[in-house]
Parts: C-alpha cells; structure tokens; sequence
C-alpha cells in the first residue's frame, strides 16, 4: 500500500531521514519508536507529504506522491492524520469539525456528513458535545474527535503522529482505546509512539529509529524480547 | 447673584443664535449633510476596498514566506514596495500626487482610490500578522485532510485570524475614517471642509464642535458594532 524508497530529508544541514526504505502493506499495524530527533515524527509527516522529502519516492497505491504533478489532496483525502496537539478547529463545533473536509470536498451532502459525524460520535460516546466547541472539551476528548476527524474521510491509511504525548497520564487510555478500536477493524495504521506496552499490544511490526534510519524492526514480541541493535537495547532499558 | 444670571441667559441667548447661523439659517444643516455623505461615502468606498487589497496583499506575502514559486517572490517584493512606500509617506502627499495625476476625474474619486490605496497598505500589516498568529498546526490539519491550500485559508486560518484582529481592524478602520478629513485639501466637500466653509461665513467656531460631534458619534456607532461582532466571534470560546 505505501512503498517507500530512499528517503532523504534534510533541514539545512541537518539530515533528519538518512535513506529509508519500507513497505507497508494493507491491514498492517506498524509502530514506530525510538529516542527523540531519530526522525519518527518526521518520517511520518514525509508519508503524506507535509513534510517535502529531499530525495526519494513514495509510492502510495503506486502513485508517485512525491512527483509534482500528482494531485496530494486527492491523495491526503485516503490518508487521515492525527496530531500530537489535536489541532481541532477552535472556531467550529465539534460536529462541524467533523463534516468540514466531507463537505467542502463534496464528498458527501450536508445531510449525509451530518449523519455520519453522529453515528462517530456516538461511538466515541461524544454525541452529546456535537454543539460544543473544542475549547470546552478535555485533551483527551479532543483526541478522540481529531481521531474520527480523520475517520470521517473513510481513509485508507491513518497516521498517528504521538497521539497521546500531549495528554494528561489520565486520559491517554480513552484516545488509546480508540486507535486500538480503529486499528483492530483492519484499518492500516501507522503510529509513532512512546506507549510501549500500547504498541507491544496493538502492533503487527515495531519498528526502531535511530539517526534518520530504521535501525531495527520485527514483530513486537521478537523487538522486546530479543533486540538485537545495541541502540535499541539502550533504548529499551531506559524506557521499558 | 442678580448680576452672574443675567450675563449667563445672555451668553446662552447668544449661543442659541450662534447654533442657529451654524445650523438651520439658510438650510446649512443640508450642507453639513451633503459633507456627511462624503465623508461617509469616501470611508466606506477606503474600508471595503482597503479590505480587498489588504487581504491580497497579505496572502502574497505569506505564502511567499513558504514557497519556492519565483513568480510569488517576485509580487511579495512588489507589495514589500508598496507598503513601504505607502506607510512612509504622508497620506496628504499621496492625495496631492493622486490628485494630479488623476486630473481627468474629480477629486471625490481620487479621495477613494488614494484612500483605498492608503488603507490596504495597513490593514495588510494587520492581516499579516492575523495569519501569522494562528498556529501552523492549524493549516496542517486542514491540508492533512484534502483541501486545498485556498480551502484551508478560507475555511480555517482567516475566520480565527479575523477574530484576533478585529480590535486592530477597528482601530485601523476609525483612523482611516478621520483622516478622511484631510480630503478638502484637494477640494472635495466632506464634512470637515463643509464645517470650516460654514465657519468662515458665520465668524464663529460651533460648526467646528458640530463637525467634532459627528465624527465622534460616527465613532461611537462604529466602536458599538465592534463589540457587538467580538461576542459574535466569542461565541467558540471557554465560556
């Protein structure tokens, strides 16, 4: 589904992405860990383009996305992305955070947005905010509505770019239980994260990065258990 | 005591006549009306196309600031200019030279467009700043969901930059309103210049306090439908 080939970012100097190469095939549930500025967050943002690698290809349903002349909103619209710091939409309702991009995009009616961003929000138990507007809700509430934002395009893919980081400790497991509900249902799913245990648990292949390159991955109970990396041996017995 | 109400009706009877030579003898209230709709006309014609210029020019600026586009960098230094030249010189000079170079039209039209040009170049700086205050996260987001880079201005960043520029807006926009009164140095009728013609011929200083009055109640009715606009736009904030 996504096929990433030598990817290079760098920032001036700084050379954030030292030549990745992945697959990641439909149905997968990939989490991505590692020590702060290995270049999780930044491969991620690569994957859909927020971020403009320097060189490489990604190919994603084997459209070139990083060929100018590919249409990305077309391509953004099948990929939904979730922020560390939510960012809702503070001058809109939660529903209409909700039915923005469906509308605007013609994509599906008033009407018919209106519907699905209900039938969402009851799912996340959050019906009853649909009038309310972000700044009335806790962080972890907000997490849960950026993260049927994205569902409500009927993504292919969904990125998690540290979706629990800026939350408080009490709420992390409301927004995981979430991300978990949505990946179980074979949604493909890529989230970098500093849960272990969340990603030990929901992850079909865990993949380690250090300095601009994946330095490791395997299956989660293989990665923990057995590292092999020296770097990520370190890493483990800091954070396990 | 006899003495102090006697000069004190006979100051109030003269005022009274005063008020009447500046206002109702010779219908001159029509005059200052006429002045009004000038004055009023010219700010509306300033503040809405102020508006459009400003928007433009800030929008180009912006996204030169992120973009590669030569084209782009190319008109960022183009309204780099104009705002440079239009904030550094006075707004009486401009009208002069407008005045001049328009000498095919009257001076109420070239009042609108140097205005006009003249407001643009603020109410841009403002603009500016409205777009640059709203966190990057915010467009990510829209452009993480498919839209465009025109959607995501005008559906997420501008509606949260208007709000937190609004006070800046308004102020921009209750200068440029009396500045207007600089018009009759190209010999447009607006209400300071009706007022200072009235005076000339009545020998004394009312017109000048009815002419204050009316640009202040003209702010007041402005400041009022700010406030009225800023709990609209306060209606998504923690209550």
């Amino acid at each position: 589904m996504i096929e990433v080939k030598n990817l290079k970012k760098k920032f001036g100097e700084l050379c954030v992405l030292n030549g990745i190469t992945e697959t990641i095939t439909k149905g997968e549930r990939i989490a991505i860990i590692g020590p702060s500025g290995s270049g999780k967050s930044t491969f991620l943002r690569c994957l859909n383009m927020l971020e403009t690698p320097t060189s490489g290809q990604i190919l994603f349903e084997g459209i070139d996305i990083t060929d100018s002349n590919c249409d990305l909103n077309k391509i953004r619209q099948k990929m939904g992305m979730v922020f560390q710091h939510f960012n809702l939409f503070p001058h809109l309702s939660i529903i209409e955070n909700i039915m923005l991009a469906p509308v605007n995009l013609k994509l599906k009616t008033k009407q018919q947005a209106r519907e699905d961003a209900a039938k969402l929000l009851k799912r996340i138990g959050l019906y009853d905010k649909a009038d309310t507007y972000p700044a009335m809700l806790s962080g972890g509430q907000k997490q849960r509505i950026a993260i049927i934002r994205a569902l409500a395009m009927n993504p292919d893919v969904m990125l998690f770019d540290e979706p629990t980081s800026a939350l408080d400790p009490e709420m992390v497991g409301e927004v995981l239980d979430v991300i978990k509900e949505v990946a179980l249902e074979g949604m493909t799913t890529v989230i970098v994260t500093h849960e272990m245990g969340f990603a030990r648990e929901i992850a079909t292949k865990v993949m380690f990065m250090d300095e601009g390159i994946i330095k490791e991955q395997a299956p989660p109970d293989e990665l923990f258990e057995n590292p092999k990396d020296e770097r990520l041996k370190f890493f483990l017995s800091k954070v396990l | 005591m006899e003495q102090w109400w006697d000069s004190f009706v006979l100051w109030f009877e003269r005022f009274i006549q005063r008020c009447y030579s500046a206002l109702i003898d010779n219908d001159r209230w029509i005059l200052y009306l006429n002045g009004l709709k000038t004055t009023l006309m010219i700010a509306a014609v300033a503040c809405i196309f102020g508006i459009i210029i400003g928007l433009l020019v800030a929008i180009c600026k912006t996204s030169a600031e992120t973009k590669k586009s030569p084209v782009l960098k190319f008109l960022a230094k183009i309204c780099d200019l104009y705002t440079t030249v239009i904030r550094g010189t006075p707004v009486i000079v401009q009208l002069l030279i407008l005045y001049n170079i328009t000498a095919w039209t009257e001076g109420y039209y070239a009042c609108m467009i140097g205005f006009s040009i003249n407001s643009g170049a603020y109410v841009s700086e403002i603009f500016r700043s409205g777009i640059r205050s709203i966190d990057i996260g915010q467009s990510e987001a829209g452009r993480s969901l498919g839209l465009n880079e025109t959607q995501t201005m005008r559906l997420i960043v501008l509606p949260q930059a208007i709000k937190n520029i609004l006070p800046a807006l308004f102020n921009e926009f209750i200068a440029l309103l009396k500045e207007t009164s600089v018009a009759g140095y190209i010999a447009v009728s607006d209400i300071t210049k009706v007022a200072y013609s009235i005076q000339g011929t009545t020998f004394n200083s009312i017109p000048l306090y009815i002419c204050a009055l009316v640009y202040l109640l003209l702010v007041v009715v402005m400041t009022k439908l700010q406030k009225k606009l800023e709990r609209r736009l306060a209606r998504s904030d923690r209550s």
